[in-house]
């Protein structure tokens, strides 16, 4: 196989805490070398990353690939390209396919090259069969087949007892339970948050208090367990507070959270169009704050798209029949860059953090910790991107199945110029 | 972008705009059409049940001149799953120039005029707006009492499922009513009182009615209150308007449902036929009112 050198771009790799102007070879699909700018000779081929940051691919915790099953939304095939031009380069996906990834045989139909996925594809699968919050999947057997984790996403394990089960099972095969925490009870006919712009459209709100209470019920499990927990998109004050408080403790709880979370208030929804409507729902000011600081302060671990796309004819329905979901994965790092830095301050390597050896160490035992990192040895998924870029995003251009999306139109900071898994490139903008 | 001429609801609907539609609806009534629109054509697209909303707006359509056409979803290819976005294609490729929409969904009529170069008027939607009931309130309270501004009005009940609530406490806070709004947390949560600036909320419905002028009563339906006997008796005992209670009001305080009452739940047969009752007269002003939204929509 050929070489690559990525010469004279500014090199992030927050994973081994390096931030310089340096030059990056790619031989045989892994990181060969990396060495101050102008060091290395030459290599086959040569890319100038002049003014671009060069990164490790982005992971991304949470997306739905939609298939098998739904494939009028999505193919693995068009969500992972929608990925590559995003910079994402590893995707956790899913288990709620049509039927449920409950089956190792189901896990080993997504991993097969004729699904055509253009990134790295690491299943999650379901944490009960048909994730009906009864009955514990074979977690060892799934595992085998390429899990990283398990999980009921969307449909959240309500039963302590299956909680426990589960949490005490994963935890033997070293993987953590990620939880949609919502407390089903209390959301029925609820599509939107809780609240007065929720009270003011005559739509029914999810209160705050479904997440928290499920996600401190969650982490007194982790402690009595000893398991990891993983909080998907983490949406509220309330529940980020006993998340902070839990990892003070000493219990092992991860957390993620959406773009939309931190760039969107319910206050914005527009109009009634359902590309505002997705599951946890856009938040008050005070939960958008409070995501935000989470971020900054580390108590949240990673960014993480929800990746959720659905075809025109089903979001372009009343507000109150559309399903939740909006698609996620070529806005991610415009909207990190635009809000977290631009507004809110934050560091570069920071931000590249949370895209990368964030997500990655939150899987740390399984194959996707040994991405989102440059260092030596490692897989060559890089993410090239020009931070000072200002553009408009189109949701037209989408390469997603999918155009639901309520960023259309968005001014967005920082954008991907080229993607590359396993030292082959897989987006060239 | 929607044509300013739909009503989608109060909220966003202008001061002058509501005053010209009530002056305008003063010049209107059945004993006296004016065939202004002859020969448009408005479709009534109910997807719930009315006998009200819809007949009042037939009429007024009817007096205008205007031929309606009545779509129902129990009896269209709205039960085959059509979408609403489709029937609404429909209806415009038919040559409908205006659609009077009755939908369980909140939105549904923003959601149809986004989508469709067409009219559209919204006869109530979901949990979110009613605005011809509201103009028609606000007229028949004008009529009976010559003013709005600086009246008291007490709206009691189920505030949180109703349209009605929204439209008329959006419409008569603009115009300077000071509105008292009381019911069990159920029906009306705290939040209730971010709808509108001043509004007031107490959870002691005589301290709402004292020195009222007007007193407007919403439906409150048994299922509403979480399903058990004792919920009702106590909605009864706490809320339910009864002739000594409306003897805190003014002495010439009226009282006002949209209707349908439900007799012996908010209010007495005493109180739903007394001399102070309203109700008949809002039925009966629906039809100006209706007329003046659909010459604003449709009239050159």
């Amino acid at each position: 196989m050929s070489s690559l050198l990525i010469r004279n771009g500014w090199v992030v790799d927050p994973a081994s805490n390096f931030e310089a102007h340096a030059d990056v070879l790619v031989r045989e699909g892994l990181i060969a070398q990396l060495a101050p700018a102008g060091q290395i000779a030459g290599a086959d081929e040569v890319f100038d990353a002049r003014n671009l940051v060069v990164a490790p691919g982005f992971v991304d915790l949470h997306v739905h690939l939609r298939e098998p099953g739904q494939s009028h939304k999505e193919t693995i095939a068009t969500g992972t390209a929608a990925a590559a031009a995003g910079g994402f380069t590893s995707l956790c996906c899913m288990p709620n396919t049509d039927p449920v990834n409950d089956l190792p045989a189901i896990t080993r139909w997504m991993l097969q090259p004729e699904r055509g996925a253009v990134v790295n594809v690491f299943p999650i699968a379901a944490a009960t069969v048909a994730s009906a919050g009864e009955r514990l999947t074979d977690f060892a057997a799934l595992r085998r087949e390429g899990a990283v984790a398990v999980t009921d996403d969307g449909k959240p394990i309500l039963h302590e007892g299956v909680m426990r089960d589960a949490l005490s099972q994963a935890s033997l095969v070293g993987i953590p339970v990620i939880q949609h925490a919502e407390d089903t009870a209390l959301t029925k006919g609820a599509v939107m948050n809780q609240g007065p712009r929720a009270f003011r459209m005559g739509l029914r709100g999810m209160a705050a208090e479904a997440e928290w209470k499920l996600v401190r019920r969650d982490i007194q499990l982790a402690r009595e367990t000893g398991a990891h927990l993983h909080v998907a998109h983490i949406s509220t004050a309330a529940a980020i507070a006993a998340v902070r408080e839990a990892r003070q403790r000493g219990i092992h709880v991860t957390g993620e959270a959406t773009p939309h979370h931190f760039a969107m208030i319910d206050d914005d929804i527009n109009d009634y169009d359902a590309n505002f409507k997705m599951n946890p729902p856009l938040r008050s000011r005070q939960d958008r704050d409070a995501v935000i600081a989470g971020l900054l302060e580390g108590t949240i671990d990673a960014i993480a798209t929800d990746h959720a796309p659905h075809a025109l004819y089903e979001k372009r329905q009343e507000f109150d029949r559309a399903p939740f979901g909006i698609i996620g994965l070529e806005t991610a790092l415009g909207l990190a860059f635009r809000i977290l830095h631009a507004e809110r301050g934050m560091a570069l390597p920071q931000v590249v953090r949370l895209l990368t050896t964030g997500p990655a160490s939150v899987l740390a035992n399984t194959a996707v910790g040994a991405r989102g990192s440059l260092r030596v040895g490692s897989p060559a998924d890089i993410a090239i991107f020009d931070p000072a870029a200002r553009w408009k995003f189109d949701a037209s251009k989408s390469k997603s199945k999918s155009r639901n999306t309520p960023f259309d139109g968005w001014e967005l900071h920082g954008r991907v110029t080229a993607t590359l898994v396993g030292g082959r490139w897989v987006f060239r903008d | 972008m929607i044509d300013s001429r739909s009503l989608l609801g109060i909220e966003n609907l202008g001061r002058d705009e509501i005053a010209s539609i009530l002056n305008r609806a003063s010049q209107f009534s059945l004993e006296k059409p004016q065939p202004i629109l002859s020969g448009r054509r408005i479709v009534l697209l109910f997807y719930e049940p009315s006998t009200r909303t819809r007949v009042s707006f037939e009429m007024a359509a009817k007096a205008l001149g205007a031929t309606t056409y009545l779509v129902h979803a129990t009896a269209s290819s709205i039960e085959k799953g059509e979408s609403l976005l489709d029937t609404g294609l429909t209806l415009h490729a038919m040559g409908a120039e205006a659609i009077v929409i009755r939908h369980p969904s909140s939105g549904a009529p923003a959601f149809l005029a986004r989508h469709l170069d067409i009219l559209i008027v919204n006869a109530g939607d979901g949990m979110h707006e009613h605005p011809s009931q509201a103009l028609l309130d606000a007229f028949t309270i004008r009529e009976a009492k010559g003013r709005i501004e600086g009246l008291k009005i007490a709206v009691i009940g189920d505030i949180f499922h109703s349209r009605v609530a929204r439209s008329d406490v959006h419409l008569l806070s603009r115009f300077g009513a000071e509105i008292v709004m009381s019911g069990p947390p159920e029906l009306v949560p705290d939040v209730a009182v971010t709808l509108a600036p001043g509004l007031k909320l107490t959870r002691d419905v005589d301290e709402a009615i004292a020195g009222a002028d007007v007193v407007m009563l919403l439906r409150v339906q048994k299922e509403r209150l979480g399903g058990l006997p004792i919920f009702v008796e106590r909605y009864v005992a706490e809320y339910q308007m009864t002739p000594a209670r409306l003897a805190r009001a003014k002495p010439d305080a009226l009282v006002m449902h949209p209707g349908p009452m439900v007799r012996g739940m908010e209010l007495t047969d005493a109180v739903a036929d007394s001399s102070r009752s309203l109700v008949l007269r809002q039925v009966r002003n629906g039809v100006p009112v209706r007329m003046a939204i659909l010459a604003r929509a449709l009239a050159n």
